[in-house]
């Protein structure tokens, strides 16, 4: 990537903290052997992987390292929560709740669960991507074994009251998942006080390595395997470990517990003079999401009568990289799921842009984007049939 | 992205923006609902596409679709200009991606639906099976 390059897109994908890779070099380069193994070789691999999981452990404030169990990532730790529980748990109930702005990775899974008898029902957000707890409360029966709402929305920046959903869930006997990918290292999740039985753990959006991830599970959790073999990872995830990997996402644990308020700190000024900065100066550009319960480093915005994918392109070819939350820049062509949950009309979702920091930006980003960003709206209202004469 | 160079160009600098305030006809296609909406104007002379412009609220397939009918219309006959289809505008801009050809591909008919505005207006019956394709495809929403 050029030196010169503007990377506000964090959110979709992230920089491995050095620090990270130097933390794992030794494992790919000099260390070896399989953790499973009594041999010495083997040893030094396995205590490697444990003080990863403590690493983990601690980040979270989880009981014991062993609630932590290491996957590929948060997409198989979504997958691995919501099969597993379900289908341990069938004997109890078939009803699943979740809310209407989870990932992908959560939506299709329980698409699938709908095969094999479970019934799924989405609760509504309100315009900020806030949980209605009254429908929450409305919605879970007796036949309902788990609840699964994201601990911060990825896109929208949005932080759930999440001590208050627990309440309500662990008053029905059900248990709590939560994907926890847009929070943990970003923000402080503390996996007892806030009740949480189940939480996804992302390993690259906390500047970590790609290719892993975790799941916690709090002790006493019932939950059956996704993948099934020689029974490593306490029978719970199969495979031999992925020891780098987590070494790097244990090393990227470390870094968060020491800097993660500093980031935060950081980030949030600088989302702030970015959201400030563009509502100020731009007219018909709104914020998408929560004004105060939200992510530090994420600033998403909607300007009317342009269309997201232009915007992205427009400003690429200012280098600077963002995401938009517009049907032409998805696979699918629809857009935003979140964005529509919350009530925005269709017309106005199209124009999102989402501007995700991380500990690599610095100040001059910003500037540098609100340097270029009226030009451009400006250029592509005047393309637009849309465009009222008195905002041309 | 995964648009070609060409694609790219157009959009970058987009030829004929705006609109013909005296225009012959107005052509006015897709819905932004679906991401993209496209106005396209002609001005005719003598049977002529002497000029044409456009507004577009879309992708980039969208806006540089929308630039090239410009381009290829031109200076055309009104019987020719009615021959150009979406492939045609898809392989002058040396293609698009699978997923882009259908809803952002909206110029050929953006200039359809302008060529058979400014007929109606000059009591001119149009050719036979001329129609606008993407009034009849829906976007899933």
């Amino acid at each position: 990537m050029s030196q010169n390059i503007v990377y506000m897109d964090y959110a979709s994908a992230s920089k491995t903290d050095p620090r990270v890779i130097e933390a794992m070099l030794p494992y790919m380069r000099e260390y070896f052997g399989n953790p499973s193994s009594p041999h010495t070789s083997g040893l030094k691999m396995k205590s490697a992987l444990e003080d990863a999981r403590a690493s983990v452990a601690r980040l979270i404030n989880a009981e014991k390292p062993s609630e932590i169990i290491f996957t590929s990532g948060a997409t198989e730790s979504n997958n691995m929560a919501l099969r597993g529980v379900a289908f341990r748990n069938k004997d109890r109930g078939n009803h699943i709740v979740a809310t209407k702005i989870e990932h992908i990775s959560i939506l299709n899974t329980l698409k699938y669960l709908t095969k094999f008898g479970f019934e799924v029902t989405y609760v509504p957000v309100d315009g900020y991507g806030l949980v209605d707890l009254e429908a929450l409360k409305n919605t879970i029966n007796d036949k309902t074994i788990l609840v699964t709402v994201g601990y911060a929305n990825n896109e929208v920046g949005t932080i759930q009251q999440i001590r208050e959903i627990s309440e309500i869930v662990h008053s029905k006997n059900a248990y709590l998942h939560t994907d926890a990918t847009a929070a943990v290292g970003k923000i402080p999740v503390d996996v007892l006080k806030d009740g949480i039985d189940l939480m996804t753990i992302s390993s690259w959006d906390m500047y970590g390595p790609y290719g892993i991830g975790a799941l916690y599970i709090k002790k006493g959790t019932r939950i059956e395997p996704l993948i099934i073999g020689g029974g490593q990872e306490g029978g719970l995830r199969s495979g031999t470990e992925n020891v780098p990997g987590a070494v790097g996402m244990g090393k990227a644990s470390e870094l968060a517990i020491a800097e993660m308020s500093f980031d935060a700190r950081r980030l949030s000024k600088m989302r702030d003079r970015l959201i400030d900065g563009i509502l100020k100066n731009i007219p018909y550009s709104f914020l998408n999401g929560h004004p105060t319960r939200r992510l530090p480093h994420n600033a998403n915005v909607r300007f009317s009568f342009v269309e997201g994918e232009s915007l992205v392109l427009s400003l690429d070819m200012e280098g600077i990289a963002v995401s938009s939350g517009s049907a032409c820049s998805s696979k699918t062509l629809e857009p935003s799921h979140v964005l529509i949950a919350m009530g925005i009309p269709h017309v106005e979702a199209q124009g999102s842009l989402l501007m995700s920091l991380g500990r690599f930006n610095r100040d001059e980003d910003v500037e540098r984007v609100l340097e270029v960003l009226p030009r451009i709206i400006k250029g592509l209202r005047e393309m637009s049939p849309l465009t009222p004469e008195e905002v041309r | 992205m995964m648009y070609s160079q060409k694609v790219m160009d157009h959009f970058r600098n987009p030829r004929n923006v705006g609109e013909i305030k005296d225009a012959d006809g107005i052509g006015k296609v897709g819905n932004p609902v679906c991401g993209d909406l496209m106005w396209i104007y002609i001005k005719v002379k003598d049977n002529r596409l002497e000029d044409v412009k456009f507004k577009t609220f879309g992708c980039g397939a969208a806006i540089a679709t929308s630039s090239m009918i410009t381009e290829l219309a031109k200076g055309k006959t009104i019987e020719e200009a009615l021959k150009i289809t979406r492939q045609d505008v898809a392989d002058a801009l040396d293609g698009l991606p699978p997923i882009k050809m259908h809803c952002s591909n909206l110029a050929a008919d953006g200039l359809k639906a302008a060529i058979l505005d400014y007929m109606k207006k000059k009591g001119i019956k149009p050719p036979e099976g001329i129609k606008i394709e993407s009034e009849t495809e829906k976007c899933d929403i």
